[in-house]
């Protein structure tokens, strides 16, 4: 045998081997990563040969974090690493296309006018014309154009836009800047330069987790994936996260061998579940009901019948829990104002300062760090210290008045599985006010105990212990809703707790999508959340609720921002919630009969969310667009005309014409015309694809055209604050424009597509939450065929305008912008009390009852030297962040010295190209220049009065260019813009600024909230973390019309991310598509489909009223009855027959879904429940969706 | 004793993710061309499953690898005069339905549709014929159970496992999967050499590397049956066969092989071993319960003086010996007795490695709830004195990596579950009780050699995940020109690709 082993070859001989040598060589390594929505920011090397791209391969040179940590390397995944097949597949946008319907109107109108702007105006202004073009959408018929004439034809449509309806109906969606940051901030810098208006992502992807600002007044702020490491107990809920976070998930199998307990909860036996040690199948969308649970016991066991006195310190000093809440009318109120104590009474912001029941004095004592001392005029007694500040004496508060009770009363709770109150009693002192009235008051902590239903002997429905399957939270009780046996919620809750304790909170829980896009996620976060607070474990490196879906930390945002959004020209920014903009502008809102179908409140009120949604925008809680029902150039005019002149006068005579009636908000009417939007930007994201929940109504009422929807319109009757319109509009857009670098659904259906360059041919920066480094994008090869960078394309947009608009929008010309009350600003403490203007409850006042005016003046004539240069806002104003004030003068005048530009007499940074773009966001930003970051705790000290920026002393010398970056990821610095200490390699993890240096969370008390007291989290019964259930589909009225074509099972439809794919992107990529199953297989469970007759890779039909969706099917043991999986996301673009039913191309995974918005979560003007871009809102929820299955025999194409 | 090197990778099964980024990996820089769309020289399966292609493990079928023949081991697809006979006719070869009929997409009717009443969009075709297709099989079609009736359900690997068991595999309380991923395991004793009728396919002698020549491969095919993992693939379009190369070009200048390195889970090692080709007649002929043994002790130890002194008789340098003795691969392998390899009832002496995977603890279903098996009693990790609760049994495992010994098996998961439980005693109790110190010596571990396991398998960096021996290509030029001659040849002229008939 051995002869038979050529060991020894000549060496000759094998002179052959050069074969795969010579594929192996190559000409150059370049560094870049990929601007994806998928939070992995890696590093990547790309290899070029013979000036093609020809692969990657992870680089691998992250520095080390602490010792004891794993290294990060290699990051980079299946996705990522396909990317290279894209520039030069069949799939690539290689130059500029025009839909030829449109075209040739196009040309024959510019063939009578010589003027674009009227060529424009003629073809728009032809109900028969814009038909042709809006009915051809998506049909095909796709022509190459050239650059000059895709950007004539913008550029006219823009200056028609503005004249004719006012520049808030020109529209762009991009999402998730962190991921290509000068990408994004091109679209959104040139429409905020136009007074245009951008478009939020992380709500309407239902990526924001409502719970973080509602707990933490924090829009996310999570674990870097090292931080996994130091966790010792792990549960990890909704996150799949070998498929989402693939680079990070190393960190999960390495901390198991470095002794932590891994527990996994999802539906499905999920790729991550393999790791688990426990693996706890709850059924779908149930979570809350387990954790709910799980809080009983931790209460029962770890607070009553035994104390640990790490858990109490860290309840009373680091959460509301001991701040004392009024009681009345037998149910929980607001929580008791210090201004209504004569001892306090004299204080600034009295009714933004909180109490507690102090264990030394007996008596309610004041402690700082609540909101009225952040907003004060005296600084420094904003912080987490537990002292009276009036007195300055130290205060012991305590968690429970039981001890020291005056009596009990018994108060109201809800169970909204049963739609009946409970009865419960709480211990209470009574404490008389400044008025004289007597006031009952109890604890945070005492409502928590009430509401999990631990029985401490005061009196009420309490359950009778663990066993009591009535009892409301126990672990009996959960058993209905999470199919989890009692003992294992108990045995989990025990070991949870013990961890805890040992450890000082190092208990983690990673949750993602699957759980965040339940109609409820605010509740279900919130119920883990408290599990996690009352161990200890938020703000410990570890610990804490580390929550990834889709976000993308922008870590460099102070800098960022201002340019992102010209704030440097000193614009304020046209932001709107996008969820509210496509619920009401698709007309979503029509299909419906309002939210008491879908939601159980308290009160239970009989109305339709869109009322709830116009009474938010007049209230200064949410922003809309457009704003007025006159364009609002049109309305400084008529002030102008009556005499006004000052931005004081304008806003005084846009209010009085407002209260009149005579000025009216769109949102109130908006199917006229005169309210749509007309013109579409899209570019870094697939908003017609898969970024459209609602995506067959899209196409039916933005661009109409081809639909596959069948629902029937429910609205009318049920609404009263807006106009019910009876036709409904159909092709509400003028014009849709994509930026592109590969042909998907948005490009498909949109008019002009614009070749973009690839991840590997442009500069730009790149960050995550998942680690915190810095990465540059870079160009290894220039941008292929005509394609150019979004910067150079928006640049070039700018130029086409500005020459326009000389002809057309000489001079200066006045706008008046809308926007609504902000987070982070005293525009915090505006509405103590929930009053509505216009039913005269109180005077309309901007900025305090109503949302705040701000009149600019725009030259669109200078739009591109704008554009191209950074202002000089940021030399007088600095940046800013988090309500911080940073003074950058020096280093704005040394950027202007080395890359400068002439604007007008000045000489100022350019920005002309996108490495001095990436240049001047390093250099202005506190997390790539040492000094800001030091000059940044300056300004946090004085707020807090504490010493901080010591922390900023070791690295007060760094400075962090582009250069750097390329040579290797650089580490972000300590700052206060974010809330983690990472000096000497420490891990990041969220709010361990707050709790290691006292620094306050941004919310009313100042503390992480159990409790809720604006007067809409009590009339919805949220105040407390609760349970509510899940709707099913008799609530959701989405399967009336098919119910009688139905031939299948209705099952409930859950479209997790995927594993082919980042969203969409990849999904088209051949080397995922033949990874995968070629095409965007169907999942169901082996005997539902056995039931239904389906085998393994058989097509099937799913559908319901919103729309359909045909593909083949997978049958698998490890998908739960009773579901079907879509992985996300799809693209209608590849592989989609015909619809059998409907007769037309099926749709994609967003076809099947309709937007529903939680109404509690539009409330505002109140602490932390101020709106911000992509922080506050509703949010786009898609997980609560039935739909029905069924076999197709052969699939017609 | 005759010593040689060998680069050998191995796998932390436990550790991998199932991302199929190394398969990526490996496509993009080798199987992007003409005549390789089906050849994936690494994939990553789903276990329980088909694996690809479809069924590979069915010698019965497909006749890989080596079978023993009364004193003889001899070729499971022929003896050699038969080999002869079988030339022109080889049944036991893999058809196209085994692999898959690649695919693509007519993407470019998505811009040159001309306007019609309905969207277009991009069929799928075929990319063989050009002709649209109904996509019904690829490369990792079974991926995380799809289709688990059809093909988990039938994995051979279930072979002794309790019926009631299999019969759980496919509900709540034990449904499970992991993934396996492969690429040429580079064997001792390389079934595809012995079949090759052309000799074109050879195992070099500096490490272990066993390639098919592209010069002299005349398409006969017999590697391609002989190969029980199924790892060399035919190349249509130059009708020469091709297979995973470990990426010598990447070895040869001291970078991890593709695969490895883009492996984002940290599952994989790269390290040298030295092993003593004089054994491997007879470690290829033990019994079956003996195999893992006879093979781990071809193994040597690389700090005997009396095996590097024979190294160096055998031309190994300092430097490959210093690696040999830092080798991670050789760590796991031999030093800590946790990695197998694949399928040793094959008997090619396959050269990579794998270390098993430990999986949750079981459920039971009560009043139809789910409920944890979990043992009364307070253990950090329970499965430690109840493996047979693993979701994954041990049955399944010892038939992937241990010719069916249980035996084997136990003890690697034990060691892994001992060193967890230890690290979670010192990290969240602060110290080491008696206790934890007498499971860990239960299962033969000293608290040096757990802290070593531990940080190996988690902390390591890329230099320790990857030990590459300094290769001289001087020396290797030297044999065939001037080195100094070969600095200003070599890369130039033109590439010449294989030709069929050649």
């Amino acid at each position: 045998m051995s002869n038979w082993i050529k060991e020894i070859e000549a060496p000759t001989e094998r002179k052959w081997e050069e074969f795969y040598r010579n594929r192996f060589a190559h000409d150059k390594r370049v560094r870049t990563t990929h601007g994806v929505n998928c939070t992995g920011s890696c590093s990547w090397e790309v290899f070029v040969k013979d000036g093609i791209v020809t692969w990657e391969l992870q680089a691998t040179d992250y520095p080390q974090l602490e010792a004891g940590l794993p290294p990060y390397e290699p990051r980079g995944c299946q996705r990522g690493i396909s990317f290279s097949w894209y520039l030069y597949s069949p799939i690539r946008v290689k130059y500029p296309y025009g839909r030829g319907a449109l075209l040739d109107l196009w040309r024959e109108a510019r063939a009578h006018h010589a003027d674009p702007v009227a060529a424009w105006k003629s073809l728009v202004g032809d109900p028969e014309k814009r038909k042709r073009v809006q009915t051809a959408r998506g049909k095909g018929g796709f022509r190459r154009v050239s650059w000059d004439e895709a950007l004539e034809i913008i550029a006219a449509a823009l200056v028609h836009t503005i004249q004719e309806h006012g520049p808030d109906r020109i529209i762009g969606f991009s999402p998730i800047p962190a991921m290509s940051q000068i990408s994004y901030a091109a679209g959104s810098r040139f429409l905020t330069l136009l007074g245009g208006v951008v478009m939020s992502f992380y709500d309407w992807y239902c990526d924001l987790p409502p719970a973080s600002p509602e707990i933490w007044g924090e829009q996310t702020d999570v674990h870097e994936s090292a931080d996994w490491y130091n966790a010792r107990f792990i549960a990890v809920m909704g996150s799949n996260l070998n498929m989402t976070r693939t680079p990070d998930t190393h960190f999960i199998s390495e901390v198991r061998h470095a002794g932590a307990k891994l527990t996994v909860f999802s539906p499905d036996f999920s790729q991550v579940a393999k790791y688990a040690d426990w693996w706890i199948p709850s059924h779908p969308g149930q979570d809350t009901a387990f954790w709910m649970a799980v809080n009983h016991v931790l209460l029962k066991e770890f607070y009553l019948l035994r104390q640990v006195p790490y858990f109490t310190d860290y309840l009373k000093r680091y959460t509301d829990s001991p701040f004392l809440v009024e009681v009345k009318n037998a149910r929980p109120d607001r929580y008791l104002r210090a201004g209504e104590l004569r001892a306090y009474a004299g204080e600034e912001n009295p009714e933004w300062k909180l109490l507690v029941w102090d264990a030394k004095t007996g008596a309610p004592k004041m402690p700082g760090g609540t909101i009225g001392f952040r907003w004060q005029k005296v600084k420094g007694k904003w912080n987490l210290e537990l002292k009276d500040t009036k007195t300055g004496e130290e205060i012991d508060p305590l968690l429970s008045l039981k001890d020291v009770a005056d009596g009990v009363e018994l108060l109201e709770f809800d169970d909204f599985t049963t739609g009946k109150t409970l009865q419960r009693a709480v211990p209470v002192k009574y404490v008389q006010t400044k008025d004289g009235r007597r006031v009952a008051v109890t604890t945070v902590f005492d409502l928590l105990m009430a509401q999990f239903g631990v029985d401490r002997g005061l009196g009420g429905a309490y359950p009778q212990g663990y066993d009591d399957e009535e009892g409301l939270y126990t672990p009996a009780w959960q058993e209905k809703y999470t199919g989890i046996h009692r003992d294992t919620v108990i045995r989990f809750a025990r070991e949870w707790a013990e961890n805890g304790e040992k450890t000082r909170g190092k208990n983690l829980i990673i949750i993602g999508a699957g759980a965040n896009h339940w109609y409820h996620n605010n509740l279900l976060y919130r119920s883990g959340i408290t599990a996690l607070m009352l161990t200890g474990s938020v703000g410990v490196n570890g610990g804490g609720l580390a929550h990834y879906v889709g976000q993308e930390k922008l870590a460099n945002q102070a800098s960022w921002s201002a340019i992102a959004f010209a704030g440097d020209w000193k614009y304020p920014s046209r932001q709107q919630n996008t969820p509210s903009f496509h619920y009401v502008h698709s007309d979503q809102w029509r299909y419906e009969r309002g939210y008491k179908d879908y939601d159980r409140t308290v009160q239970a009120p009989s109305d339709h969310t869109i009322d709830h949604q116009v009474r938010a925008v007049r209230k200064g809680w949410l922003p809309f667009f457009p704003q007025f029902n006159r364009s609002p150039l049109e309305v400084v005019r008529e002030a102008e005309a009556g005499g006004a002149k000052t931005e004081a006068e304008i806003v005084a005579y846009v209010v009085e014409q407002l209260k009149e009636g005579k000025l009216e908000f769109a949102v109130e009417d908006p199917d006229a015309p005169h309210n749509w939007p007309r013109v579409w930007f899209i570019w870094r994201g697939n908003a017609i694809g898969t970024s459209a929940k609602g995506h067959e109504y899209f196409l039916k009422h933005y661009l109409g055209t081809h639909t596959n929807t069948v629902a029937e319109e429910v609205a009318n009757g049920h609404v009263s604050e807006v106009r019910y319109r009876r036709e409904a509009p159909e092709g509400k857009l003028d014009l849709v424009v994509d930026l592109n670098f590969r042909m998907d659904t948005s490009a498909l259906y949109s008019d002009i597509l614009l070749p973009a360059a690839t991840w590997y041919e442009k500069e730009d920066l790149n960050t995550t939450d998942l680690h915190t480094f810095i990465n540059p994008l870079q160009a290894a090869v220039p941008p292929a065929w005509e394609s150019k960078s979004d910067w150079d394309i928006f640049k070039a947009l700018a130029a086409k305008f500005s020459e326009l608009a000389r002809g057309h929008l000489r001079g200066p010309v006045r706008d008046i912008v809308m926007i609504p009350l902000q987070h982070d600003t005293p525009d915090e403490l505006s509405q103590p009390t929930d009053k509505d203007w216009k039913r005269g409850e109180v005077q309309p006042i901007p900025g305090k009852t109503m949302p705040k005016f701000r009149v600019v003046e725009r030259d669109y004539t200078r739009i591109f030297d704008k554009f191209t240069t950074l202002g000089k806002n940021l030399e007088e104003t600095g940046v800013g962040m988090h309500g911080l004030s940073i003074e950058v003068a020096d280093f704005y005048r040394e950027l202007a010295a080395k890359q400068p530009r002439q604007y007008g007499e000045d000489v100022l940074p350019s920005l002309y190209e996108a490495r001095q773009v990436a240049e001047a966001i390093l250099h202005l930003d506190p997390v790539s220049n040492g000094e800001i970051a030091y000059r940044a705790f300056k300004d946090e000290e004085k707020k807090v009065g504490l010493p901080l920026a010591d922390l900023a002393e070791p690295n007060r010398g760094v400075r962090i260019g582009f250069s750097e970056i390329v040579a290797q990821p650089r580490r972000q610095l300590t700052t206060p813009t974010w809330s983690g200490i990472i000096l000497n390699g420490r891990a990041y993890s969220p709010y361990t600024l707050n709790v290691e240096r006292l620094i306050p969370w941004r919310t009313l008390s100042g503390r992480q909230h159990f409790y809720l007291d604006h007067p809409n989290y009590l009339a919805w019964g949220e105040h407390l973390p609760a349970y509510k259930p899940r709707p099913d589909h008799t609530m959701l009225s989405e399967t009336e019309v098919t119910r009688t074509q139905a031939q299948g099972k209705l099952l409930n439809y859950i479209t997790p991310h995927g594993k082919w794919s980042i969203h969409t992107t990849y999904s088209d990529n051949h080397r995922m598509m033949t990874l995968s199953r070629g095409g965007y297989p169907v999942w169901i469970n082996d005997k539902d489909a056995k039931e239904l007759g389906i085998r393994d890779n058989d097509w099937v039909e799913l559908f319901n009223d919103n729309g359909v969706f045909v593909q083949r099917c997978i049958v698998s043991a490890r998908i739960p009855r009773g579901t079907v999986f879509v992985y996300h996301a799809t693209e209608r673009t590849v592989g989609i027959p015909k619809s059998p039913l409907r007769g037309k191309r099926a749709g994609m995974n967003n076809s099947i879904t309709r937007t529903r918005l939680k109404p509690v979560l539009m409330s505002g003007g109140y602490a932390q429940f101020t709106y911000a871009f992509n922080y506050w809102g509703p949010t786009g929820v898609n997980r609560d969706t039935f739909v029905y299955l069924r076999r197709v025999e052969e699939p017609q194409w | 004793m005759n010593v040689r090197a060998h680069m050998s990778m191995l796998f932390h099964l436990d550790k991998c993710i199932g991302c199929h980024t190394c398969s990526v990996a490996c496509k993009n820089l080798w199987t992007d061309r003409r005549g390789t769309e089906y050849m994936w020289w690494n994939n990553v399966e789903t276990r329980p499953g088909a694996g690809y292609p479809t069924g590979w493990e069915d010698q019965e079928r497909f006749r890989g690898g080596w079978e023993r023949r009364g004193d003889r081991l001899e070729l499971k697809l022929h003896s050699r005069p038969q080999g002869l006979a079988n030339l022109f006719f080889n049944p036991a070869l893999p058809e196209l339905d085994d692999y898959y009929e690649p695919f693509t997409f007519r993407y470019q009717d998505l811009f040159n549709s001309p306007q019609g009443d309905d969207q277009p969009v991009a069929r799928p075709v075929s990319m063989i014929t050009g002709e649209p297709m109904n996509i019904e099989a690829g490369p990792n079609w079974d991926d995380d159970l799809g289709g688990s009736n059809l093909y988990a359900q039938n994995d051979p690997n279930w072979d002794g496992v309790d019926e009631d068991i299999l019969a759980q595999m496919g509900e709540i309380e034990r449904v499970v999967f992991n993934y396996l991923p492969r690429i040429c395991n580079h064997c001792l004793n390389p079934s595809c050499v012995a079949a090759c009728p052309s000799g074109a396919i050879y195992k070099r002698a500096e490490d272990g590397v066993v390639l098919v020549n592209e010069h002299k491969c005349k398409g006969w095919r017999m590697c391609v049956a002989a190969c029980p993992y199924k790892k060399v693939y035919y190349n249509w379009a130059t009708g020469k066969s091709e297979k995973c190369i470990l990426c010598f070009p990447r070895l040869e200048t001291g970078q991890a092989p593709a695969c490895a390195h883009s492996c984002v889970g940290r599952i994989r090692y790269m390290g040298v071993l030295l092993y003593d080709a004089d054994q491997i007649p007879t470690a290829a002929m033990v019994d079956d319960e003996h195999l893992v043994s006879s093979h781990l002790d071809v193994i040597l130890d690389p700090f005997d003086p009396q095996v590097i002194a024979a190294a160096k008789e055998n031309g190994l340098d300092d430097g490959w010996i210093k690696a040999a003795q830092e080798s991670p691969v050789y760590k796991f392998v031999k030093v800590w007795g946790l990695a197998l390899p694949l399928h040793p009832e094959y008997r090619t002496m396959a050269m990579m490695y794998y270390i098993p995977p430990l999986s949750p603890i079981v459920s039971t279903i009560e009043r139809g709830l789910v409920k944890l098996d979990l043992p009364p009693e307070k253990v950090d990790f329970e499965l430690f004195n109840n493996l047979e609760k693993a979701r994954l049994p041990l049955e399944y495992l010892a038939n992937l990596f241990s010719a069916g010994n249980v035996e084997v098996i136990r003890p690697i998961l034990q060691k892994m579950l001992a060193v967890r439980i230890f690290k979670r005693r010192q990290s969240v109790e602060g110290a080491v009780d008696a206790a934890t110190l007498r499971l860990l010596a239960s299962v033969g571990l000293e608290p040096e050699t757990a802290e070593a396991i531990y940080r190996l398998t988690t902390l390591p960096t890329l230099e320790e995940r990857f030990v590459l021996p300094p290769y001289h290509r001087e020396m290797a030029a030297e044999a065939w020109n001037d080195p100094l001659a070969h600095k200003g040849e070599v890369g130039v002229g033109t590439i010449e690709l294989p030709v069929r008939g050649n």
